[in-house]
């Protein structure tokens, strides 16, 4: 089955309750971080914590060696699944168990130890509800909080029917639940082992955190006189002080709780008594405590995502769920498109990588756009974007060598080792279209739209027939400067306009309309010849032709940073470049040269107006209803707000989307394998602006793609704010 | 008159759907009366002004006698006010057990023992759990689960949620 009819299969099937459920906990996550007034701090404490457990990690697992040693428990740290699985099964034999009660967890999926004990004879069951679920459907998690988050109420009920046959019909939430809880209930009373994960380990004292909100993790503990907990060695931090952030950060960044119903912090062996359910002589308080405890720390790969310096990042995860039920993709075909064997979101690229290898990233790995909206929801702050690039460009060069890429850096621009695929290198290489594009308009915008070609078009480079191509203009932005010839008396501030590939070739009209509105308010203006920024050819994780550009801009600009101009930037994602990626591709002077210089334009706008220059230079809104579309890059940086503050300053009368992303995201929209998942995602920007309160306003968009995109889902015209202005 | 810590606790619970009821010892037995539904089974609290040999609460029931109870009458170690959260302890009378194998947790602390944030709750955890390795569960609410297409109460764990604040006599 090809990629395009694998996704429309998923999201056809469990699109609707992924979308419905990951948007409410994403509504939830903005709520719920509000009510912090120290988010920005905590998340900061949470990240430093992370990063000093992971550099420390070697010495604080002896450390909790020997405060799971004083405590009467043991720590065993295993290679791989295999050698996890063996030790688990080693302790259940020693206790002659007949059956495991398990508690949700993440790492016990990744080594499928189910399967390990089911092969001994021992009855697993699963207690938290979702994982329950699936446990009876025989399937995998598609979220790595809410694992059945695909599966309606309906679904259950119909599976529950058809697998116990119940004697009173089940329906309702509660009517399953009862049932799920009455069935699990007596198979944790007669359990011998339980067996939970842990979110957090303590090097201190051995205490773990468990993070829930049922009760099945600390039932499967306490009915049970054999405990074993499975973890990632990567969950190991130093002290108990130390899970306050996590505590306060975890239920708010997943499911939008201010905290779970239960955090249990447990430093097993635990004292409560271990009771026979059915005596009914002997007072609890007689029973004794005698608990054995098993800590089973899991490497599996980790040891060596530790030494990688882009993979690193990735034993941050606390694993909240946020990347995910932030991304607009996600959103639109859950975990079982977007995800390998065991993780699921933004962030399983990395996991995967790590643990299970390239080929099962690759098999998910492009349903990262870039768009960066997970990286203010990410707790720890991870910039999960760039892992996805970087594993991308790994899987472009067939996993090998991918180090040379930073040898040949510079030297051949425009070409990457290895071979990442021909439509990767034509959207990577999306100047070098332009270019000629431009050249060649308008026959090559004739050309482009042939039917002939559309079809050569798709079958070659896999793009989409279904979508408009930019239309490249003959008279590229940088000309039509060139011919212009204006003077600013005392110019207020002295800016270098960056012609980004697409206000150069193609937006040119949102280009002239940028030089005008600055000029009207006094600035000094100047459009040289630069570089493409290397977005193009970063999204196709060809991080070393993206370099090279990067240096290259860079250079082209640097001479008028020193000559004391403000670098303006058009477009937001070049901006975004400018300000976040650059940091990874230049040396870390040039990065702040430039990122300490670069606006976006109308932020820049923003602060002139600020600084007294006058707004009735500009053309005034006086009432105008207009429907505005951020761009992701742009919001993540928080720059929506100054764009739409400088049009309500003019007088305009904005509604803005609340949708996290367009869905274009650049070539995304354009390949064929996405374009329905593009559409999906779009469909939500549409509905926006298509329902009542909408309808008849002037749409403006800051990105390129998302103007794209909108043309497509709308039938009105749109344009760039700064077009508005200048009108 | 700004709020006090049990004044944070009584609104972030009442915000969970879960009553907080002060009471002094004096009135203690009256006010836990209200809060038992069915047949109630309790461990014996400890280092607070109140007991619950005089009530109906059946102190250290047994295995059956837990399974057959509605209700479970324990005592937390502290709260956390902002959050609305009672910290459970593991102790060898059972507390972890009668506070989860039931469908009503009535939880029942002393007004000293109300902490205003998570900040001086985690100080207190790391002190404790230094000094001996002991367990407690953040408890917040009532366990839930939305596993089954909607939010239900119950999962596993109590549906119902009571917290009792002891009080001084002598206000
Ligand atoms: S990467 Fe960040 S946002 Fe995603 S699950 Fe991990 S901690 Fe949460």
């Amino acid at each position: 089955m090809s990629k395009a009819d694998r996704l429309r299969e998923v999201m056809a099937a469990e699109g609707e309750a992924v979308n419905e459920n990951t948007q409410g906990f994403n509504a939830g996550r903005y709520e719920s971080v509000a009510r912090l007034e120290d988010y920005e701090e905590l998340k900061e404490e949470a990240r430093s914590i992370k990063e000093d457990a992971i550099e420390r990690l070697p010495e604080l697992i002896d450390e909790l060696r020997e405060s799971v040693e004083a405590n009467g428990g043991t720590l065993y740290v295993a290679d791989d699944a295999e050698d996890a699985n063996d030790y688990v099964r080693s302790v259940v034999d020693d206790r002659d168990a007949e059956r495991v009660v398990k508690s949700k967890s993440m790492t016990s999926e990744e080594i499928d130890v189910n399967e390990a004990l089911a092969r001994d004879g021992v009855d697993v069951v699963e207690t938290d509800l979702g994982e329950w679920v699936l446990q009876v459907a025989d399937e995998a998690p598609s979220h790595i909080v809410a694992p059945a988050i695909h599966k309606s109420r309906e679904d259950i009920a119909r599976l529950f029917t058809e697998r116990f046959d119940p004697d009173e019909p089940l329906e309702t939430a509660e009517e399953l639940t009862a049932f799920a809880r009455e069935h699990l209930g007596e198979r944790i009373e007669d359990a011998e082992v339980g067996m939970t994960g842990a979110n957090f380990v303590t090097a201190d004292t051995g205490t773990m955190a468990l993070v829930t909100s049922e009760g099945n993790a600390r039932k499967s503990v306490a009915a049970t006189d054999t405990q074993i907990a499975v973890a990632g060695v990567e969950k190991v931090i130093p002290s108990v002080e130390d899970l306050r952030p996590f505590v306060e950060l975890i239920g708010r960044s997943g499911t939008g709780q201010d905290i779970t119903s239960y955090v249990s912090l447990l430093t097993p062996p635990v004292g409560t008594p271990t009771i026979d359910f059915d005596d009914d002589e002997t007072p609890i308080s007689t029973f004794d405590g005698d608990r054995d405890f098993h800590l089973v720390l899991i490497d599996n790969g980790r040891l060596a995502m530790r030494e990688d310096e882009d993979l690193r990042e990735t034993l941050y995860c606390i694993r909240c769920s946020a990347c995910s039920n932030s991304c607009a993709n996600f959103q639109q075909v859950g975990g079982h498109a977007f995800g390998g064997e065991t993780y699921s979101g933004g962030i399983a690229t990395g996991w995967e990588t790590g643990i299970e290898g390239l080929d099962t990233a690759a098999e998910f790995n492009d349903l990262c756009t870039g768009c960066t909206r997970c990286v203010d929801a990410c707790p720890v702050g991870i910039d999960i974007p760039w892992i996805n690039t970087v594993v991308r460009d790994r899987i472009n060069h067939g996993g090998e060598d991918w180090e040379f890429d930073f040898l040949v850096d510079g030297l051949t621009p425009d070409e990457e080792t290895g071979s990442p695929s021909l439509q990767k290198r034509f959207f990577g290489n999306f100047e070098t279209v332009a270019k000629a594009g431009s050249a060649l308009a308008p026959l090559s915008n004739w050309l482009a739209d042939a039917s002939v070609s559309r079809a050569a078009m798709q079958r070659v480079l896999g793009i989409d027939a279904r979508r408009d191509l930019p239309e490249f203009r003959r008279e590229t932005l940088v000309d039509w400067f060139a011919d212009r010839d204006v003077a600013i008396e005392e110019p207020r501030r002295r800016v270098v306009l960056y012609p980004d590939l697409y206000t150069n070739h193609v937006q040119v009209e949102r280009g002239k309309a940028a030089v005008r509105v600055l000029e009207a308010l006094g600035v000094d203006v100047v459009v040289p010849p630069a570089p493409s920024s290397g977005r193009a050819p970063l999204s196709q994780g060809m991080v070393s032709t993206a370099r090279d550009h990067a240096e290259r801009v860079s250079a082209a600009l640097e001479p008028y940073v020193e000559a004391g101009r403000d670098v303006v930037v058009v477009e937001p994602s070049d901006h975004a470049l400018f300000e976040r990626e650059y940091e990874r591709l230049l040396d870390e002077a040039s990065f702040e040269r430039l990122a300490s210089n670069a606006y976006e334009v109308m932020e820049f706008v923003y602060g002139l107006l600020d600084n007294g220059a006058p707004a009735d230079a500009l053309a005034g809104g006086d009432g105008e209803e207009i429907a505005y579309h951020s761009h992701c890059q742009q919001r993540t940086l928080g720059l929506e707000p100054h764009t739409v503050a400088v049009l309500e300053e003019l007088g305009y009368d904005v509604l803005t989307s609340d949708v996290e992303c367009c869905g274009m995201a650049g070539s995304f929209g354009y390949k064929e394998e996405y374009y329905d998942v593009s559409v999906a995602v779009g469909d939500e920007l549409r509905e926006q602006f298509t329902d009542d309160a909408a309808r008849d306003r002037t749409v403006v968009a800051s990105g390129t793609s998302c103007l794209d995109q909108l043309d497509d889902l709308l039938e009105r015209p749109t344009m760039h704010p700064i077009q508005l202005l200048a009108e | 008159m700004s709020a006090t810590p049990v004044d944070s606790l009584a609104s972030a619970l009442s915000a969970l759907d879960v009553p907080c009821e002060r009471t002094t010892p004096g009135e203690f037995e009256e006010t836990l009366a209200e809060h038992c539904r069915g047949s109630a089974v309790g461990v014996p609290l400890e280092g607070v002004d109140a007991a619950l040999s005089g009530t109906d609460v059946t102190v250290d029931p047994t295995p059956a006698e837990l399974d057959a109870a509605t209700t479970g009458v324990t005592q937390a170690s502290f709260a956390v006010a902002d959050y609305g959260s009672v910290v459970i302890p593991t102790t060898e009378t059972g507390t972890e057990l009668v506070s989860l194998f039931v469908d009503r947790h009535v939880a029942v602390l002393d007004e000293a023992d109300v902490l205003p944030g998570m900040e001086a709750a985690f100080d207190r955890f790391g002190e404790e759990l230094r000094a001996e390795a002991g367990s407690g569960i953040v408890a917040t609410g009532p366990s839930a689960t939305a596993d089954m297409g909607e939010l239900v109460r119950g999962a596993h764990g109590p549906s119902e949620v009571r917290v009792i604040v002891l009080e001084g006599d002598d206000e």
